[in-house]
């Protein structure tokens, strides 16, 4: 029943994907061709997307299969040497991983502010981070070599911190979604919240 | 008739049969009263019948001792066997009834449990829906995020700058973006009262047309038709950081004054949220993601807590029916709370050998049959 649903999701996602594509080239070419500020960017979304979906519709570069190899078209567009694969393995990925490689000094820059010690919990945070750090570190595993492993700083955050602190906090949390989830999910199957469609009454 | 009883639920129809509301009302809440009653009662006496069935096993001749930790429990057909071969029926009987075997297919005796909790619940929220109806008093405690939209809109049409909404990277199935949108009707409908322009950048097609709808709706209902512009819900991209690059980019060059994140957030929470407190935004986020609270809850100024994204729909609208609902889901947070209580109380008594096997045996039962743990 469940695999039913999520087919006909996916063909109606399929169908809204094209409103997607046509609402980005609108848009990138309305801006184009009135030459908003930063138009140029808007030419190569435009070109990436054009030579996108002419490389994957055409499956250029794409090899021969064995079992047809009567059929230029019988392989996947995504195999190798493709143009496609070219694509994904030397413009996608280098970009996504620099995205997110980005992440790493957003994280410095949330954790100085987050654990500077303003308030009791922020203190209380404060702490209970620089336990975590340690214990998850050789730092921690230095200092606490005197006090045996039992007290040391990866016990106290493994056993105390991570298990039951954090577990304990994470459960809740959990059980609060799921209680939302059912009722937030029987307001929208009797109606009583209509508001994501657009009106409320 | 089914679509009427829908609206009639719904408070679409203000019914003027108050008796026959009254008498549906008494009805439900015996009902739900008595399914409490049953999920109470079962707990000891599934114990106490699990118990004098262990020890007349290990009373009878000619069957092996078990200790309490060989019990084992084959399946929620509340028999506690000593054995997989004692519980477990000839593979061909089953074959010979089908009608008993589709019932198994349809009904697994494992998730009975669940069940009743479910249904525990369903029946809690809708009961408290209708003592709403009624006009009994519901006391929501103030969500300090929610408070603070009119605040962040009213502030960013003070500095004429444009608000930001990013409804997550999800698509329209998965329940939080859903609630996003609602808060997006809710933050529409302030912006458009103040005739400020709300960006609504989404990762997927159907929340773009969802979203569309729901900003032009709330336009409408503010008064404002003309505030509504197609251009500012746009569709970017399915890929996760290309998506991260146009909205941090956006965020960078136009300098939003407020930014709205609410839905299902993976990696991108901290990308998106540090990058609207770099341009001093106000900053209010919802997620139901656990592993991406901290983030936000680090670099926004308000965070919705988990089931707060849920409830936000319900607080916002302020209609007795909605706030009713999340009543009766305090009432289901009661019972896990009265679950855990005499889960801890019961592996406690465990330790206590003098009081023999029946601590071990209820806390059996509640935690491989009741909460259907292996």
């Amino acid at each position: 029943m469940s695999a039913v649903v999520e087919s006909w999701f996916l063909i109606l996602a399929a169908i809204a994907m094209l409103l997607g594509g046509a609402n980005l080239f609108m848009h990138h070419s309305n801006l184009i061709y009135n030459q908003k500020p930063g138009w140029g960017y808007s030419a190569l979304t435009l070109a990436g997307f054009l030579v996108t979906l002419v490389a994957g519709l055409l499956k250029l570069g794409v090899p021969l299969t064995p079992q047809f190899p009567e059929y230029a078209w019988a392989g996947n567009f995504e195999d190798q040497p493709g143009v496609i694969w070219w694509l994904y393995e030397y413009i996608i990925k280098p970009s996504t991983s620099t995205m997110f490689a980005l992440l790493s000094f957003f994280v410095a820059s949330a954790a100085f502010r987050a654990f500077r010690a303003k308030s009791t919990e922020a203190a209380l945070l404060l702490v209970t981070a620089l336990v975590v750090l340690l214990g998850r570190s050789y730092a921690g595993t230095i200092l606490s070599a005197p006090v045996g492993d039992a007290y040391s700083f990866a016990a106290l955050t493994d056993f105390v911190i991570m298990s039951v602190i954090n577990t304990s906090g994470q459960r809740a949390i959990v059980i609060g979604i799921a209680l939302g989830v059912a009722a937030t999910s029987l307001r929208i199957l009797l109606g009583m919240d209509r508001s994501y469609l657009g009106a409320d009454e | 008739m089914g679509s009427s009883h829908l609206e009639w639920l719904s408070g679409t129809v203000h019914s003027s049969s108050g008796n026959a509301l009254r008498s549906v009302w008494r009805w439900l809440n015996c009902s739900l009263a008595m399914m409490w009653v049953l999920a109470i009662c079962s707990l000891p006496l599934t114990a106490i019948s699990q118990a004098s069935e262990t020890i007349a096993l290990q009373e009878t001749p000619g069957v092996p001792s078990t200790t309490q930790s060989d019990v084992q429990f084959e399946s929620s057909s509340d028999v506690v066997t000593p054995s997989a071969e004692m519980a477990t029926p000839p593979a061909n009987e089953a074959a010979d009834n089908p009608l008993e075997d589709t019932a198994s297919k349809l009904f697994s005796e494992k998730r009975f449990w669940s069940l009743i909790l479910v249904l525990a619940v369903c029946f809690s929220v809708l009961i408290c829906t209708f003592r709403a109806r009624m006009g009994a008093k519901v006391y929501v405690r103030p969500i300090a995020g929610l408070k603070a939209i009119e605040e962040a809109v009213g502030r960013a049409t003070e500095m004429g700058r444009p608000v930001l909404f990013v409804p997550g990277i999800m698509d329209l199935n998965e329940l939080q973006t859903v609630a996003g949108l609602s808060v997006l009707s809710s933050v529409a409908k302030e912006s458009a009262a103040y005739e400020n322009n709300v960006h609504v950048p989404t990762a997927r097609s159907l929340v773009m047309t969802a979203a569309r709808e729901v900003v032009q709706a709330a336009c409408i209902e503010a008064g404002k038709p003309d505030v509504y512009n197609d251009d500012s819900v746009r569709y970017i991209t399915d890929e996760q950081f290309a998506y991260v690059a146009e909205v941090c980019g956006w965020t960078q060059r136009e300098k939003p004054a407020a930014c709205f994140y609410m839905g299902q957030f993976f990696a991108e929470s901290l990308l998106l949220a540090e990058n609207g407190n770099s341009v001093g935004a106000i900053q209010i986020a919802g997620t139901a993601e656990s592993s991406q609270l901290p983030f936000f809850v680090a670099s926004c100024d308000y965070t919705l807590l988990g089931e707060e994204l849920f409830a936000a729909s319900a607080y916002l609208s302020g209609e007795p029916q909605q706030l009713g609902s999340l009543q009766g889901q305090d009432l289901g947070k009661a019972l896990a709370v009265t679950l855990l209580l005499v889960g801890c109380l019961l592996i406690t008594l465990v330790q206590f050998k003098e009081l023999g096997p029946y601590p071990q045996i209820a806390y059996d039962v509640l935690y491989h049959q009741i909460l259907g743990r292996d």
